[in-house]
């Protein structure tokens, strides 16, 4: 299947699902936001296709339905992006359709859904469930629909999720004349995979999570389909194949809260054919409130991030320092700022990344966004990026 | 006779005590008072809009809905999901508010389906942008304050009782408040904040109380008036309901992602 034979079908799907929404139940909730966004390219890019101006327009509704008292509802978040320049940028995808069923100690969800594990600010190590969209943003914090059972207990010693997730979701990676790639494109329409069952295998996973005091903790295991593929070159040496492995990984989320600091870690460790590997971010958040007898709050973020292959390759991440700050006006416009340098702790490598977003009146919303690298290790995964600078402008509308 | 001398001593001593009750004390006692006045109301919830006006009259809006579980010995614990504006809706805001131990709270991003512990030491900054600060919302908690009783005042024609109050947590944006508590029903009509170099920053009024359940008195208009810098915030608040049977476990981290 084609990606654009995927976006076909998802728009089709999605548009008979708005229209079962309107026309079927009553009460239903409508919202979400439509944008609009231009990206500026500083450098040309290295290879020969891409420009260095990108447009791009996004359609995010979201509806809602609950009835039973509340104790039911079913959520559908279509996406849809279309790019100015982009193939593979340009594709729709459900987010969420899902049914919930809530009980006084337990829930359950089923249908396409999204779940966030863990605490850090850098990377998000222990958070496995969804695949990356990563043609949204190389900052991997953009996630796809993850078809799901998810039933939840909570109980006095914590919460246990249990996850059955029987259809695997390929990562997204730029086309051609897409920025922010290596020299040869991914060609996501030849994934392969270790498992006979391919896309179809049977991932499950489990957590738990409990609060105590000023402790928030998580456990959790997964097993199931390596969400990051290995890269391989294709037999022309032309194009890259994702392979996908099958893995094993625990993971641990701990955050202590003691007045304005946040303390974080977040440890795994994966296991999959290939390779055994440990990994761990772990740092604070430290925030000044109302500085300067103004109402501004500065959080300062220090974060090391370790990975015991020690492989640029594998991961840029593998002997590195985070160091940010986030800025809140707390004004009516919630103006807020993040700036973060990530600094390779063996070379001079770095990456800057800068975002920063007001309220226009009520319901728009402007967005800036800065990521700049810079590599000299050709052996870092960082350096076939080293060119791809990038300023980005987006206006959203909320409804 | 030696007896008797001492219980006349003791008895002429008695309205000596009474009368020698100090101002703190009888600040204390009022607002002991009051807060018992309100007790027993379990678990309430509401809607409520919120209008910000800047100095040059120019508004915007909010809308959030709050929930709260009243919790005997500890402060009560709430829980808010926005609605307006837009770009927020479905955040949702949860809050273990405690006298003098640092409040436990989470916030839980819609967007990255993430929930989000995060540090209850902010307790000067604004609420959503506005007038009102986090600790001019949290719950009241006897413990929080010293009390001083300064006097008795007819202030919008209600007799008043009027004290000043100065926290005893950390981080306050206040040096202390004065407080006009109404004589007959022990509401709170109006609070003065002075700011840390003890100028009057800002000014609450309590208005169109209604009682509940025969007994709660809630204001369904509160004015934050900004004293320095002209801006103010008005909170309307609408469809109260109380002890509707919610316990503990509608007030855990699970249930923030549950909101809409």
């Amino acid at each position: 299947m084609t990606l654009n034979v995927n976006v076909k079908n998802s728009l089709l799907a999605a548009g008979a699902l708005a229209g079962f929404f309107s026309a079927g139940l009553q009460a239903v909730e409508l919202s979400g936001y439509l944008a609009g966004e231009y990206r500026y390219f500083q450098h040309q890019s290295p290879f020969a296709e891409p420009g260095q101006n990108q447009a791009s327009f996004v359609a995010a509704p979201e509806f809602y339905h609950e009835w039973d008292d509340g104790n039911q509802n079913i959520l559908f978040s279509p996406f849809l992006r279309v790019d100015s320049e982009d193939d593979e940028r340009t594709h729709a995808d459900i987010r969420e359709l899902q049914w919930m069923y809530i009980q006084d100690d337990w829930e359950l969800k089923a249908g396409v859904g999204k779940v966030f594990w863990g605490v850090t600010e850098s990377q998000h190590l222990v958070d496995v469930i969804n695949q990356t969209d990563l043609v949204e943003n190389s900052d991997t914090e953009d996630k796809q629909g993850q078809p799901m059972i998810n039933l939840s207990f909570f109980k006095d010693w914590g919460t246990v999720d249990l996850f059955v997730l029987p259809y695997f979701r390929e990562r997204t990676f730029a086309g051609d004349k897409g920025r922010l790639r290596s020299g040869l494109v991914v060609d996501t329409n030849k994934a392969q995979y270790e498992s006979g069952a391919g896309r179809h295998h049977l991932d499950v996973a489990v957590r738990w999570s409990h609060t105590l005091g000023d402790w928030d903790v998580g456990l959790s295991h997964f097993y199931g389909t390596n969400r990051e593929p290995l890269l391989q070159p294709n037999t022309t040496f032309d194009k890259l194949i994702p392979y996908y492995e099958i893995m094993h990984q625990t993971g641990i989320d701990i955050q202590q809260t003691s007045e304005a600091w946040l303390w974080k870690l977040e440890i795994i460790r994966r296991e999959t054919r290939s390779e055994t590997f440990t990994a761990l971010t772990g740092g604070f958040e430290y925030t000044f409130y109302g500085v300067f007898e103004s109402d501004i709050d500065v959080g300062l973020i220090a974060e090391y991030l370790f990975d015991d292959r020690n492989d640029e390759l594998a991961t840029p991440f593998e002997d590195d320092v985070l160091v940010g700050t986030r800025i809140t006006w707390n004004d009516e416009q919630s103006t807020e700022l993040l700036v973060g340098m990530i600094q390779d702790m063996s070379s001079s490598d770095n990456s800057w990344n800068i975002e920063a977003s007001r309220r226009i009146g009520d319901r728009w919303k402007a967005s800036i966004e800065g990521r700049f690298f810079s590599s000299n290790n050709t052996d870092s995964a960082i350096y076939s990026i080293r060119d791809d600078d990038y300023l980005l402008l987006e206006l959203a509308r909320y409804f | 006779m030696r007896k008797l001398v001492i219980v006349l001593a003791a008895l002429m001593a008695l309205p000596n005590v009474v009368l020698a009750e100090t101002a703190e004390e009888k600040g204390r006692a009022i607002a002991i008072e009051s807060d018992n006045r309100d007790k027993g109301w379990a678990d309430s919830s509401a809607d409520m809009k919120m209008v910000l006006r800047n100095r040059h009259g120019k508004e915007s809006t909010r809308k959030i809905r709050v929930t709260n579980l009243e919790m005997e010995n500890d402060g009560d614990k709430g829980l808010t999901v926005f609605d307006h504006p837009r770009d927020v809706k479905g955040t949702a805001f949860l809050s273990y508010s405690h006298s003098l131990v640092p409040d436990e709270q989470w916030i839980y991003l819609p967007a990255l389906k993430r929930v989000k512990r995060i540090s209850s030491s902010n307790k000067s900054g604004p609420f959503m942008g506005s007038e009102f600060a986090y600790e001019d919302i949290s719950s009241f908690e006897i413990p929080k304050y010293s009390y001083l009783y300064l006097r008795d005042e007819v202030l919008d024609g209600q007799d008043c009782f009027v004290l000043e109050l100065r926290p005893q947590y950390k981080h306050s944006g206040y040096t202390k408040s004065i407080v006009w508590i109404d004589k007959e029903e022990y509401r709170t009509q109006r609070i003065d904040y002075y700011d840390r170099k003890d100028s009057l920053l800002k000014t609450q009024r309590f208005k169109d109380y209604k009682q509940y359940l025969g007994q709660y008195w809630r204001a369904h208009t509160q004015t934050m008036e900004n004293q320095q810098n002209g801006k103010s915030t008005t909170l309307y608040w609408d469809n109260f309901q109380f002890k509707t049977g919610l316990t503990e476990k509608d007030f855990e981290k699970n249930d923030l992602k549950r909101q809409r």
